[in-house]
């Protein structure tokens, strides 16, 4: 048998196949270990009163009884008043500070699990109709011209940095209202949701076969009418995925929150008036000094990771039931 | 030249054994028609004999295919070399896409380590004259392969398979993505090219299996237990199989189809 | 999936019958209430649709207007611009001078890419041509997990973990030992933030993108081209180098492009490792600043309208960069898709 440069040749591709196989090995590493890194330290940091309670101040002094920290609160400031005060029963002496700054976490993160849940849903709200209609729009009209431009708006939006859609909105909202809010919030993250929610929509009708659509045509029925009653509850499953997949991305954003939602510490029900927001809290408790509130920082990216998990691997699930494994 | 020896050859697709074991040899210089209905399994066998068979993901094959005399499911071979001796054309004509008509008959020799301007001219011309479209190509040489019609694709691809003189040359339905006269033309080239090569050809036509084979090999499916199975059944001198069939299903089938 | 039609299916179901009847059929003449529907329809779906677009369109003139005063006061100076001074002392006139932030964004960016580039489409080509059967599936999920992965987690593994880790470990030997000669690697390090752990954080951040792009890309060559190559005694990476990645070269590219994108754009990671500091410093262990950490750090605190439309004007570049990037890796992408769709091979 011929041989030609049968050696190099062989060595090259067992070379080369090896070394794809150790990237993505070298790559996976280090992914694998953030999330095992937030699992595991996230784990340790959360307790019970940590899905129960809001933010307390770090402090050694026992637990308060009272619910709620009693802090005068400003709206347009919530950080305003809440000084490391001696607590009774301490000095406020140098070693009561040093004290204070080892202390154990305290509280919770209830305001933040609240805050994200209701300003991504709220995000959602405004999304899901022009992102579900523009999918309609971009599959049952796929040829217009027109749709040739409603896509590539929807690759701007989901390709420009998530801190412009945080800019938008706190110049058009937050300066025009004077007022750090929820829903200023809800918009940014709506603007982020948008095109997932239209490409999704888009996708899966299209997944539907021509031939349903020519059914009911033949039987005499209008578009309008064929899309609501076969096409859309054929797709249906793969939508909700995509608005799932758009809540977990919008459920993550931080940097639109810190232009818009500002954050808070306490619960609030007032959409119009700043909010707290577990990826806020993370990022604050990240940056803070007392090592109490970083390990509630592992907590806090843990909730988020949960999220996120649970997210995909609902969507992974629902993906497979209905077959639609389009990736 | 060397015949092509099957002893028990077995493909399967994961856990599922696509044909049942198949014994017979394809004679050299000589083309061999391998014809059935679908799902037979026709073109898994042939895809075996270049162990192509295997590059689908989950597939392989049990038993032997001698080549003269190497075994080329011997542990010790390299599936890639076996290629270079065993060369194979598909269904659909494939220019490669990034490269221009020079450089898809080249390939194969570049990968061979052949790097001389001279000598590649020289071996693509003589390969595209091999296949016929010298003549037709010689001026756009430096055009994308894509540029080309249907048929010259098609007979690009045998050059490119030509091109570094294989003993055996597989066809897996070479004709059934062309036009009536890039046939005719595919089928003049393969009757011209039997004298220096095995040719097997696996065809859907039997018309096209009786006009220019030598012999004629006979998959059907059979379908029992459940789960259906490719078969050989009947192997023999062209116009035996087509007058004179000894198996009752190759006559129906034949009868069936012709008739 | 039962098609759930409850019109009168018979007066108009066959179009024999309806040639038969001797007044015309009601969607015909528009006359009938479902038919009428698909104006409104088609008007409604337009309207949302142009919805997104109009989206696009207030995000592009808000940032033109708002950034306009900025502008025109500072022009290029912006972005290019060496001091960032938004309050006036005695020593320094308030400037914005953009070069800090831009220098910074595009290092980091650099750094992640380098990094990220060839490992994510060595993984690209492991999951789509390489990788056996029953890790295929478990990889791909973990892969698009990984890009799902909120920024502002990276960023809290890269502050507790990373930092510490790569200042012992890298930082400190390197800038003890090569900073001496090599600015870039010069030390001190201080809090171990700066341009090359955010550029490595950004690598992992969009490793992820780019492989799936890069994987999905590469599903697109036909197997065609594969089995040609393979038939002629190619091997596995032959095929690959010679016909599966020139086949998807600007697909590939495109990928990359977005992966940059992302990079460039990405906030939380960079505001939390980069140290933001206006100083320029040409070592990559020093803190420094990216024009997305920059615009989240100061906007809600600008001091007054020039420093506030100084911020939406680096914004608006970002905007800009980002556009640009996407439009072109799009157009690469879409071109690769076109050509494995049409064409015989």
């Amino acid at each position: 048998m011929r041989t030609f440069n049968y050696r190099r040749r062989k060595l090259v591709d067992q070379l080369m196949r090896g070394l794809s196989a150790l990237a993505t090995g070298c790559a996976v590493i280090p992914l694998i270990a953030i999330i095992g890194y937030v699992l595991t330290i996230g784990s340790g940091a959360i307790s019970w009163s940590f899905f129960t309670d809001i933010y307390q101040p770090p402090s050694n002094a026992p637990e308060p009884t009272a619910e709620a920290p009693e802090v005068a609160y400003d709206p347009n400031d919530p950080f305003a008043n809440l000084t490391v005060e001696p607590e009774a029963g301490t000095t406020g002496s140098t070693e009561d500070v040093t004290n204070v700054y080892n202390a154990a976490p305290r509280g919770g993160v209830l305001h933040g699990i609240l805050g994200t849940l209701t300003i991504a849903g709220i995000g959602l709200l405004f999304a899901l109709p022009i992102g579900i209609f523009a999918g309609i729009y971009l599959s049952e009209f796929r040829n217009e011209r027109f749709a040739t431009v409603v896509r590539f708006c929807c690759d701007v939006l989901s390709g420009s940095p998530s801190i412009v859609a945080g800019v938008t909105i706190y110049v058009l909202v937050v300066l025009q209202t004077q007022q750090f809010s929820a829903v200023a919030g809800s918009m940014a993250l709506a603007i982020l949701m948008i095109p997932i929610v239209t490409r999704t929509t888009e996708e899966m009708l299209k997944l539907v076969p021509e031939t349903m659509r020519e059914a009911a045509r033949g039987l005499g029925a209008p578009t309008w009418y064929s899309t609501f009653t076969v096409v859309l509850p054929a797709a249906l499953p793969g939508i909700v995925t995509g608005v799932m997949l758009a809540f977990a991305r919008g459920a993550g954003e931080t940097a639109p929150l810190i232009l818009t939602v500002l954050g808070s510490n306490i619960i609030t029900t007032d959409i119009f008036k700043p909010m707290a927001a577990l990826p806020l809290l993370t990022y604050r408790y990240t940056e803070s000094p007392y090592p109490g509130e970083n390990t509630q920082a592992w907590g806090a990216a843990f909730v988020l990771m949960m999220l996120v998990l649970l997210m995909n691997i609902l969507v992974r699930i629902a993906t497979r039931k209905s077959g639609g494994n389009s990736r | 030249m060397s015949a092509v020896v099957l002893q028990e050859l077995t493909p399967f697709y994961g856990a599922r054994q696509a044909v049942k074991p198949v014994n017979m040899t394809l004679a050299s210089n000589q083309i061999t028609a391998i014809i059935g209905p679908s799902g037979c399994g026709k073109s898994t066998v042939l895809r075996c004999l270049n162990r192509m068979h295997e590059t689908i993901p989950g597939a392989y094959a049990k038993g032997t295919v001698m080549l003269g005399a190497q075994n080329i499911y011997a542990p010790d071979i390299d599936p890639t070399m076996i290629r270079i001796s065993v060369g194979m054309v598909f269904q659909q004509p494939v220019a490669l896409r990034t490269r221009n008509v020079y450089e898809n008959v080249a390939v194969g020799l570049r990968l061979q380590g052949m790097s001389n301007r001279a000598d590649l001219d020289a071996a693509v011309e003589r390969a595209l004259r091999s296949a016929v479209l010298w003549d037709e190509v010689k001026d756009v040489l430096n055009k994308p392969g894509t540029a080309l019609s249907g048929g010259q694709q098609q007979r690009l691809s045998i050059a490119r398979a030509l091109a570094i003189q294989p003993e055996v040359l597989l066809l897996d339905e070479p004709a059934s993505a062309l036009d009536p006269i890039a046939t005719a033309s595919i089928e003049e080239l393969l009757m011209t090219l039997k004298s220096r090569l095995t040719i097997v050809i696996v065809t859907h036509s039997m018309q096209q299996a009786a006009r220019i084979s030598d012999e004629t090999a006979v998959f059907m499916v059979d379908v029992g237990a459940g789960q259906s199975i490719g078969e050989l059944v009947e192997k023999g001198d062209t116009t035996q199989v087509f007058t004179q069939p000894v198996d009752p299903r190759t006559e129906s089938y034949i009868s069936g189809r012709v008739g | 999936m039962a098609v759930r039609i409850s019109i009168r299916t018979a007066d108009y179901d066959v179009e024999g019958q309806m040639a038969q009847q001797s007044t015309p059929p009601q969607w015909s003449t528009g006359k009938s209430p479902l038919r009428h529907g698909d104006v409104p329809f088609r008007a409604g779906t337009v309207a949302l649709a142009s919805a997104v677009v109009l989206l696009v369109f207030a995000v592009a003139w808000m940032l033109y207007t708002s950034s306009q005063e900025a502008r025109t006061a500072f022009g290029w100076d912006l972005l290019f611009g060496s001091t960032w001074n938004p309050v006036e002392t005695e020593l320094n006139p308030v400037s914005f001078g953009g070069w800090p932030a831009v220098r910074g964004t595009l290092l980091s960016a650099l750094i992640a890419l380098i990094i990220a580039a060839p490992l994510a489409v060595a993984i690209g080509i492991y999951l789509a041509e390489l990788c056996p059967l029953a890790l295929r599936t478990p990889l791909s999920f973990l892969v698009e997990l990984l890009a799902a992965v909120p920024s502002v987690i990276y960023g809290v593994w890269g502050v507790f973990v990373f930092v510490p880790f790569f200042s012992s470990t890298v930082a400190e030997p390197l800038s003890a030992t090569v900073g001496a000669i090599v600015p870039w690697f010069a030390g001190p390090i201080a809090t171990g933030r700066g341009l090359i752990v955010t550029g490595i954080i950004l690598a992992l951040m969009i490793l992820p993108t780019i492989a799936s792009l890069t994987r999905d890309v590469l599903r697109l060559v036909p197997n065609t081209q594969r089995e040609a190559m393979l038939a002629i005694g190619a091997t596995r990476w032959e095929t690959i180098w010679l016909a599966v990645i020139p086949y998807s070269r600007a697909g590939i590219i495109g990928a990359i492009m977005l992966g940059l994108g992302r990079a460039l754009g990405e906030t939380m990671a960079a505001t939390m490792l980069v140290g933001n500091t206006q100083r320029i410093s040409e070592s990559l262990f020093a803190p420094a600043t990216t024009a997305a950490s920059l615009v989240a750090n100061e906007l809600t605190n600008s001091v007054g309208s020039l420093h506030e439309s100084a911020l939406i004007s680096v914004a608006f570049a970002l905007f800009g960069i980002t556009l640009f990037l996407n439009f072109g890796a799009r157009l690469l992408i879409w071109f690769v898709e076109r050509s494995s769709r049409g064409g015989r091979s």
